[in-house]
């Protein structure tokens, strides 16, 4: 039976601090999240997005409740079980681009396959043709620095996607970026969870790219407060 | 991933070059004192050293060391040689003489009286002319050392003539011997010859030297010696050390290299440990993106260990040749003639290069290991 869910989250609760500074941030979310689709995760600062999607993708624990992924529960993962399962089935962008300044374009498209164990070269060599599909091809041996925004986020995207990940999760994409660059980022993403086992999730709160998404879901006060296909 | 380590490590070329500098100057530290001070203390024993075919050596009881000679009675010398295991034993007398130097300047010297008959005593190494012209009147050899720094600019020739004690001595040869702690000059002569030299008569025998016999070991006839002649005897091994130990014990270079060489040690624990701790510090997020994105712990703490070992190793071999440099260049000048690097002291740095940075990598490795990988997420 085919899954139907990409990520399935059942009563998380996540608590920061013990005893009187005990702070509840995620008040028993309950969310599914579609496969084959884009899915938005909006709302205002501070209200539990970053922290959702850390459980999400297995870095921050849930204090209670579980989430499935890819029709695995990981919040029961042995830890190094989770960290191969980040390895193996996800792609991250963050909003910072978060490259390492020591390392190539292309070496740093590359780092997602390199972490999986494929050699430097032959990842390279992987990441190098995905680089030009970007509209990379004359900037991939130059560093970090050399890079524009747009440049970065780009070869962020390239790190995400090279390693064919089913689920990619993309904090605030295009928050440094133009409104075109904006829009082909958007426009990538958008190809990729157009495979019938992929999805995408985006934190975003850049609404000039809200067409992009197939579902949104909204939340305030750590709770979703609504989910929705997008009619836009 | 520990391609990407490395890219990591040489990006920042500063603080690259600062990490090994640390270590190739806490390694270059350690090794050149430490090689001074071997070095210096082997030099409390060269007299022992330059006796090779006598494995025995006797002498008043009360001798702590090569310097401080109480002389003994000629007839001493008939009761060794009557112990049974003593092959033979021949006398050896050492004093300090003093000489004045081609431009008139006064200079103290070694004087070593060796066995009329055997010559032994002598240094096995001859740079030039024949040890037998010894036996002629007034003849003396010199320390090739000794030499240069009497007969400056000179080139190495015999028959040069020289005051010992205000007594005429002609060079009839000149040996190689082991640089000396007190002096760089060292005359030999025949042992009748020395006495001459030094105006001394009878009884002023400093040592008797002896070679044990094929079934006996130096330190049973050693042994036996004392047991007969109530004089204080050992083996030539157990009395270059009771030299070397003496110079320990009783002056401040253990204690003044000692110090250098602790500081070495600290300065190299401080500087490469907070340069590779604040390394990992100013890494750490890019660290925390590898953990993200699915790196184990086990592979960081690899690449923690490989930039740690790749800086370890570089400036341990920068420092080593450093010092090796230092003794090839300082070992051609006679103050520092017979200082050497010994493998012991290489080795022993290397390891104290190996603690700096394997304490380095486990202080900077806790960061990587605890670093939260969400923090990928805020801005």
């Amino acid at each position: 039976m085919p899954m139907e869910f990409a990520v399935e989250c059942k009563g998380v609760i996540k608590d920061f601090g013990t005893g009187s500074v005990r702070q509840r941030v995620l008040h028993g979310i309950d969310w599914q999240v579609p496969i084959g689709a884009t899915t938005f995760l909006v709302g205002p600062s501070g209200c539990g997005k970053t922290t959702l999607i850390s459980i999400i993708a297995g870095l921050l624990s849930a204090t209670e409740g579980y989430v499935r992924i890819l029709d695995q529960e990981i919040t029961k993962m042995r830890r190094s079980r989770v960290v191969r399962f980040r390895a193996d089935h996800l792609g991250f962008i963050f909003q910072q681009f978060n490259l390492l300044p020591s390392l190539t374009a292309v070496e740093n498209a590359a780092v997602s396959l390199v972490v999986q164990g494929v050699t430097l070269a032959t990842a390279k060599r992987q990441a190098s043709v995905l680089l030009d599909r970007l509209g990379m091809e004359s900037n991939k041996l130059k560093y970090p620095n050399q890079l524009s925004g747009g440049q970065q986020q780009r070869v962020a995207i390239a790190r995400a996607l090279v390693h064919n990940p089913k689920i990619v999760i993309s904090d605030e994409p295009t928050a440094s970026l133009d409104a075109e660059t904006g829009h082909e980022v958007m426009e990538l993403l958008g190809q990729v969870a157009s495979g019938a086992d992929r999805a995408v999730i985006v934190v975003t709160h850049d609404n000039r790219i809200f067409p992009f998404a197939d579902y949104i879901a909204t939340m305030s006060d750590g709770r979703i407060e609504s989910f929705r296909k997008n009619s836009a | 991933m520990f391609s990407i380590a490395l890219k990591m490590l040489f990006h920042d070329r500063a603080k690259y070059m600062g990490l090994v500098l640390g270590v190739a100057f806490s390694t270059l530290l350690i090794n050149q004192q430490l090689g001074i001070f071997i070095g210096l203390i082997t030099r409390a024993g060269a007299v022992i050293v330059d006796v090779p075919q006598a494995d025995v050596w006797v002498m008043d009881p009360g001798v702590k060391n090569l310097d401080t000679i109480f002389p003994l009675r000629d007839t001493e010398l008939g009761r060794v040689r009557g112990v049974p295991g003593v092959a033979w034993a021949v006398p050896l007398y050492k004093s300090n003489v003093t000489i004045r130097t081609g431009n008139g300047e006064l200079e103290s010297s070694l004087l070593m009286g060796v066995d009329d008959s055997t010559l032994i005593g002598l240094p096995p190494e001859v740079v030039l002319g024949n040890i037998d012209d010894l036996r002629r009147p007034d003849a003396v050899a010199v320390s090739m050392d000794g030499y240069r720094k009497i007969w400056r600019n000179e080139p190495l020739k015999l028959g040069n003539i020289a005051e010992l004690n205000d007594r005429r001595a002609v060079v009839v040869a000149i040996v190689k011997d082991s640089p000396k702690f007190t002096s760089s000059i060292t005359f030999f002569t025949r042992y009748s010859q020395a006495l001459q030299y030094t105006n001394n008569g009878r009884n002023q025998m400093s040592f008797i030297v002896a070679r044990s016999a094929e079934d006996s070991t130096p330190a049973e006839v050693a042994q036996s010696i004392v047991a007969r002649t109530g004089l204080q005897a050992m083996s030539a091994e157990d009395f270059r050390w009771k030299a070397i130990m003496y110079v320990v014990q009783n002056t401040g270079i253990p204690i003044s290299i000692g110090t250098v060489v602790a500081l070495g040690v600290l300065v190299g624990i401080a500087v490469v440990g907070l340069m590779f701790n604040l390394f990992v510090l100013e890494n750490l997020k890019q660290f925390a993106v590898l953990k993200a994105i699915g790196t184990t712990n086990i592979r960081l703490i690899g690449m923690v260990f490989l930039q740690a070992a790749v800086v370890g190793f570089v400036g341990f071999s920068l420092g080593l040749f450093g010092a090796t440099m230092f003794f090839e260049t300082a070992g051609k000048s006679p103050t520092f003639q017979g200082f050497y690097l010994p493998w012991y002291v290489a080795a022993a740095s290397g390891g104290v290069a190996a603690a700096i940075i394997i304490l380095a990598a486990m202080i900077a490795m806790r960061r990587v290991l605890f670093v939260d990988p969400a923090i990928v997420f805020r801005g």
